[in-house]
């Protein structure tokens, strides 16, 4: 089952080019990676996707159906939720008050929450060692292990995360990723954005490069570890190989 | 491991901090309640009446400020329509007092409406300005209509009568407002629990994040103002026979900054505190009465220093709930959430918990 459908999407920033034209897809259960430079329209394509800014041309189909203007408190509610850049957990809360606050676009009642709550805590038992503290006072690793948890507790079908492993040493990276393949066997489907390459190709089973705003590669993770556009993307080339 | 995380009710359980506390509040209202037949001085009661008064709107104020977290230098328009329209029903219709509050409410809820339907998307400075104009907007209508009596105002307002009992003197509009304050009180409290509560709290700390998670961050920023402009109302319908004259100068930019500055000094949020710091604002003035003509200047100085010294007010609302949880945690081993209502225990940790 198609999970995410973008086709021909272009999103733009009044005049400014956000991202042109990109086609792409994740599949119920894949752990898809969205792969790029700085400022290649990553982050600009899943808060298109999320409905906190709307697309001025192409379509974005949710399991084969169309979102359209679609607002994003409702997307969330259908279960596309979006862990934004740079965590935003909210620092003068504790732990659980976090958690909690992460089922409010869906939970139906107090009990519901409490269930969900402790399948959170099981999945993520970091977060129920330090429940009662102030998320502002934990590590950056393990406010992105939050963000996460935060996230799973609006039961997500997808779950778009944007850098987890900006500015954590690789022990903790290794954390994180560890825990978004846990999520990810619950069946959560998973699209990743991620700067570092090696990282996301290796939980990810397909990736999709963005340079400039378009889609340059994609492709299985295996073939693009070893493709040489790949590094191009990065380092500032053009898609054919020229300088 | 399912058992440790299962919902406990705590309800029933007697619990040392809670009833500590309720002995406190308790303590605190009939101290409240006493103060008439402690003192029959006048100018004593007529100070603690507007203080009363000022808590009203200062938790009103609360809910926009402390729980939205959205800066309104112009919720003293609200305390004037609900005064103004209980003036003009009651002197020129013959209404009752207690009918007029109604339509109070109504004009005011649908003026927060027209006002805040396409502002409120706004962030905070900016906000703050178009609340400012829309102060200054209520407050020229009053001086330049002919049905608010001008820059004189409404005069003659007949005396609040409930039932066969009219309320005339100073003490009777201290337990007026006395039981409005409690009122209000216990109304924030819940409001906080709430759903609506839990929202607003998610907005005033990160909005984006709140949008991020599900919540309709427009509306709920509109029911912050409205549920603020309803309480603001009330409590102008009851000032207005309180002082059985109003005027345009009672309602200005300044009466606003004093709600905020109640809100600010007690402690954005914290319902105590509000109620305190709008005591704070109201009392300290007359307290430096002996400083005669510098004694708002010695005020001024007084609320730097106690901005330097407690940034977050007298009672800020994390310090508050913190020590109840501490407290609680200590004696019953169970972790509180304040998000969870009533002081509900939403998971209990293993024993050995660190």
């Amino acid at each position: 089952m198609r999970a995410l459908g973008l086709d021909g999407v272009s999103v733009y920033y009044g005049a400014v080019r956000g991202v042109e034209d990109v086609t792409m897809h994740v599949d119920e259960g894949e752990i898809v990676a969205l792969l790029g430079a700085n400022g290649a329209g990553k982050s600009t394509l899943l808060k298109a996707i999320s409905g906190i800014i709307h697309p001025r041309k192409g379509a974005i189909t949710y399991f084969g159906e169309v979102l359209a203007k679609q607002s994003a408190h409702r997307r969330v509610a259908r279960g596309l939720v979006h862990v934004p850049e740079g965590r935003r957990i909210f620092t003068t809360l504790t732990i659980a008050e976090n958690l909690e606050l992460g089922a409010y676009g869906t939970e139906r009642s107090r009990t519901e929450r409490a269930e969900r709550l402790s399948e959170v805590l099981d999945l993520f038992p970091l977060l129920r060692q330090h429940f009662q503290r102030l998320a502002g006072t934990l590590s950056g690793g393990e406010q992105q292990v939050l963000a996460i948890g935060r996230a799973m507790m609006s039961n997500p079908r997808i779950l778009m995360i944007d850098e987890p492993s900006l500015g954590l040493d690789p022990q903790k990276v290794d954390i994180v990723y560890d825990m978004l393949e846990e999520v990810s066997k619950l069946g959560t489907t998973v699209l990743l954005v991620e700067q570092n390459v090696s990282l996301a190709l290796e939980i990810a089973s397909r990736a999709y490069v963005l340079q400039q705003g378009s889609v340059v590669l994609s492709g299985p993770s295996s073939d693009l570890e070893s493709d040489p556009r790949l590094s191009d993307a990065y380092l500032g080339k053009s898609s054919d190989g020229r300088d | 491991m399912a058992t440790e995380t299962a919902v406990l009710p705590t309800r029933s359980r007697v619990d040392g901090f809670r009833v500590l506390r309720a002995g406190l509040i308790v303590a605190l209202v009939v101290a409240a309640a006493l103060v008439p037949q402690a003192t029959q001085n006048q100018y004593y009661l007529g100070v603690a009446f507007q203080a009363e008064m000022l808590m009203c709107l200062a938790l009103g104020l609360n809910i926009v400020v402390g729980y939205a977290g959205m800066l309104d230098l112009g919720f003293a328009a609200f305390f004037a329509i609900g005064a103004y329209t209980t003036g003009i029903l009651s002197t020129k219709e013959h209404w009752s007092i207690i009918a007029s509050i109604a339509p109070g409410v109504l004009i005011a809820v649908v003026c927060a409406l027209i006002i805040g339907f396409p502002t409120l998307r706004l962030r905070s400075d900016y906000l703050a300005v178009v609340t400012l104009g829309f102060g200054e907007i209520i407050q020229t209508i009053a001086i330049n209509l002919n049905q608010t009596g001008g820059p004189t105002g409404i005069y003659a307002i007949p005396a609040l009568t409930i039932g066969s009992v009219v309320v005339e003197s100073n003490t009777g509009y201290y337990y007026v407002f006395f039981v409005l304050v409690i009122v209000f009180a216990i109304f924030s409290t819940r409001l906080r629990g709430s759903r609506l509560g839990r929202a607003w709290l998610c907005i005033r700390e990160d909005e984006d994040a709140a949008k991020a998670m599900g919540i309709n961050t427009n509306h709920y920023k509109l029911y912050a103002y409205m549920f603020g402009a309803v309480l603001g109302s009330i409590t102008g319908s009851l000032y207005a026979p309180a002082l059985t004259a109003i005027s345009p100068a009672s309602f200005g930019f300044s009466e606003s900054l004093l709600i905020v500055m109640a809100v600010a000094i007690g402690g954005l949020g914290s319902i105590w505190g509000v109620m305190f710091g709008a005591a704070v604002v109201e009392i300290f003035p007359e307290v430096f009465r002996s400083f005669a003509q510098a004694r708002l200047l010695v005020f001024g100085i007084a609320l730097v220093i106690l901005m330097v010294v407690r940034p977050r007010g007298l009672f800020p609302e994390r310090a508050f709930q913190g020590l109840g949880a501490r407290v609680r945690s200590r004696l019953g081993r169970t972790v509180v959430s304040p998000l969870s209502g009533a002081g509900e225990a939403l998971v209990s940790l293993p024993s050995e918990e660190s």
